[in-house]
């Protein structure tokens, strides 16, 4: 699509990011997820896959799935700066979804992780792909995040121990809700790469190719009774 | 002599997350499906006591009197109602003390339920909560949880026996199996032992909780209930029930040093042993007879020392049997055929009642398909309060 000058002038400056390769993690069911970057092709899956879990108040799926939803049509129609959108896929069926962007050179701004699957840590996994991504491929030194649900502070603050710099930077905020940040920093991702972040690299190219069309889930545990399409 | 009892009416819910609920609905749903299950609601008239088993509503749900609320909830007034506590083992003490009502001739029929909520917390305040059982000075204010007892524990049989950590992920393989087919299970879901243990990935998708334990050794954060009718099975009130009663043919408890460090070998649980050899006596058994056991697995290595104590396997040999598929459904003694603790879940004051149900159903023959062992006789349960101090054994007969 050509670009006219006024468009332009609403996109954000952008930096060229480096790409994440794909992974492949076996699940404890002994399913297998690929994890990868999503294209834009996928924006129509991922968007209709979160779609359904802006009625789920529970856990706070609602404004997780709005603020996500927000984030990847942003990211498709070029309104949010260098955002990455990373997906994990089992048989190609969407599991879960993590939004992310570079802020600047060292510094990346996790925004959401969005747990389709549960019960097999499929969020866990996604939100140290995205963090390795934010370290290990983007070269970052450090990624600011908030959590927008206790399991998220749990998972994210708790279980990785990160950096509290409420007291020491009370200006300094996230921009999801202009909440006061936590850090993580290289070496706190160091400390906790090798129990927090797998993944097999890589990806059989047979298995690769069933996550290169990504598929909404029919059903959704989150959303008892609902079926797509029904 | 004692009259015979039994179990005309079971009940249960699903496990899971129920923190929206209000605990005494929660119990009271399996209570009302234990009557359902016997005969019909309008039989809580009959009911002579009530026993609710709770470990800890008044920190968990900020709840006090829940026996009370109980009966009052279900409409079921002027029906005595009392609260047994036995940490992880109020259901089946409960159960026990029901027992004891209708042998002592106080009572012909009693219902038994069950429940915690504990998911109104978070995880770690979940641990903090039960870690309360702990000896408060010697073990609870130096910072020891049950997982980290039971890490420690696992360790020092793991040092003194040769067992390894996929010896553990094979007893959860087993119990995760089960629990898939148990439409009362908190996880429902089959795990792999290539996912969990033998796999590149299984280091963090199976990691670690208090090494050795690792997420699939240890049992997870559930809410629940469960309910039981017991009846004096020679009263004329035993012909209103529709059920064919399962015989309590034992039942007995015991305990141990509240400090565990007091104890002579930490791996030896006296209280097990104990409870079960009085439970044999009672019933008149053997642990030969038993065709299948639930056994109180909040971490897999009770699950492992447990049917050690009660007899099924030599000390220090049980997990052997696990890799031979001996405790597997179809195995020479199926153990927790539910899925466990560690699958069906662990609403602790529930538990033990939980246990009860499955082996109801077992000897019944209404367990799900695929589930279900072949022709049982005798089915035992153990419910282990503390850490490993204040224990039940039930032993339930098809007659």
């Amino acid at each position: 699509m050509a670009i006219d000058q006024l468009e332009a002038k609403l996109r954000p400056p952008a930096v060229e990011l480096a790409p994440y390769p794909s992974k492949l993690i076996t699940l404890a069911s002994g399913e297998k997820m690929v994890v990868r970057e999503a294209r834009r092709e996928d924006a129509g899956a991922l968007l209709g896959t979160v779609y359904p879990l802006l009625a789920v108040p529970k856990d706070y799926y609602d404004i997780v799935a709005a603020r996500m939803y927000s984030e990847i049509l942003g990211w498709f129609r070029y309104r949010v700066a260098n955002e990455f959108v990373i997906v994990g896929a089992v048989d190609g069926v969407i599991a879960g979804i993590v939004t992310s962007r570079h802020v600047k050179d060292g510094l990346g701004m996790s925004l959401h992780t969005l747990t389709i699957k549960r019960g097999l840590r499929v969020g866990a996994q996604l939100f140290a792909a995205k963090m390795e991504h934010h370290i290990d491929y983007l070269n970052e030194d450090e990624v600011h995040i908030v959590a927008e649900s206790p399991i998220g502070f749990k998972r994210w603050m708790i279980e990785y121990e990160l950096e509290d710099r409420s007291a020491q930077y009370p200006d300094l905020r996230h921009e999801l809700g202009g909440v006061p940040t936590f850090t993580l920093t290289r070496k706190l991702w160091e400390a906790v790469k090798s129990a927090k972040c797998t993944g097999t690299r890589p990806v059989p190219a047979e298995v690769l190719k069933t996550a290169n069309k990504l598929t909404m889930p029919e059903e959704y545990v989150q959303l008892p009774g609902w079926k797509r399409g029904s | 002599m004692a009259p015979r009892i039994g179990i005309v009416g079971i009940g249960h819910c699903r496990f899971g997350n129920s923190s929206e609920y209000d605990l005494v609905d929660v119990i009271a749903y399996s209570a009302n499906d234990a009557f359902l299950d016997a005969g019909g609601l309008q039989l809580r008239k009959e009911v002579d006591q009530v026993l609710v088993g709770n470990m800890a509503a008044g920190l968990f749900n900020h709840q006090t009197s829940v026996a009370s609320a109980l009966v009052s909830r279900m409409d079921m007034e002027p029906c005595p109602a009392e609260l047994v506590e036995n940490g992880p083992a109020s259901g089946a003490s409960a159960i026990r003390l029901g027992y004891m009502a209708i042998a002592s001739g106080m009572a012909d029929v009693v219902l038994v339920a069950a429940g915690e909520v504990m998911r109104t917390v978070s995880g770690w305040e979940a641990t903090n909560i039960v870690a309360t059982m702990a000896h408060t000075e010697a073990e609870y204010n130096m910072g020891l949880t049950l997982p980290g007892f039971a890490g420690m524990f696992t360790r020092l049989y793991m040092e003194k026996y040769g067992m390894t950590e996929r010896d553990l992920a094979l007893v959860a393989v087993k119990d995760h199996a089960n629990g898939a087919r148990n439409s009362y299970a908190h996880v429902q879901l089959p795990v792999t032992i290539e996912a969990i243990a033998d796999g590149e990935n299984a280091n963090v998708v199976n990691n670690y909780v208090a090494e050795p334990l690792r997420m699939y050794s240890t049992c997870p954060i559930s809410d629940g209930s469960a309910a039981v009718i017991l009846v004096n099975m020679d009263s004329p009130k035993a012909k209103l029930f529709k059920n064919r009663p399962v015989r309590i043919a034992g039942i007995a408890s015991a305990t141990d040093t509240h400090c565990v460090h007091n104890r002579k070998d930490p791996l030896v649980l006296d209280a097990v042993r104990l409870s079960a050899e009085k439970a044999y006596k009672m019933a008149g058994v053997g642990p030969n007879d038993i065709s299948l056991a639930e056994l109180h697995d909040a971490f897999v290595i009770f699950e492992l020392l447990n049917s050690e104590e009660v007899g099924f396997f030599e000390r220090g040999k049980s997990f052997l049997g696990v890799r031979n598929g001996e405790t597997e459904i179809g195995g020479r003694i199926p153990i927790n055929t539910s899925g466990g603790l560690k699958a069906k879940g662990h609403p602790v004051g529930a538990t033990g009642v939980s246990q009860v149900v499955e082996l109801v159903r077992q000897l019944r023959g209404e367990a799900e398909e695929g589930r279900q062992v072949k022709d049982p006789k005798y089915g035992m349960a153990v419910n282990f309060g503390g850490f490993g101090n204040n224990v039940v054994t039930t032993i339930l007969a098809k007659d």
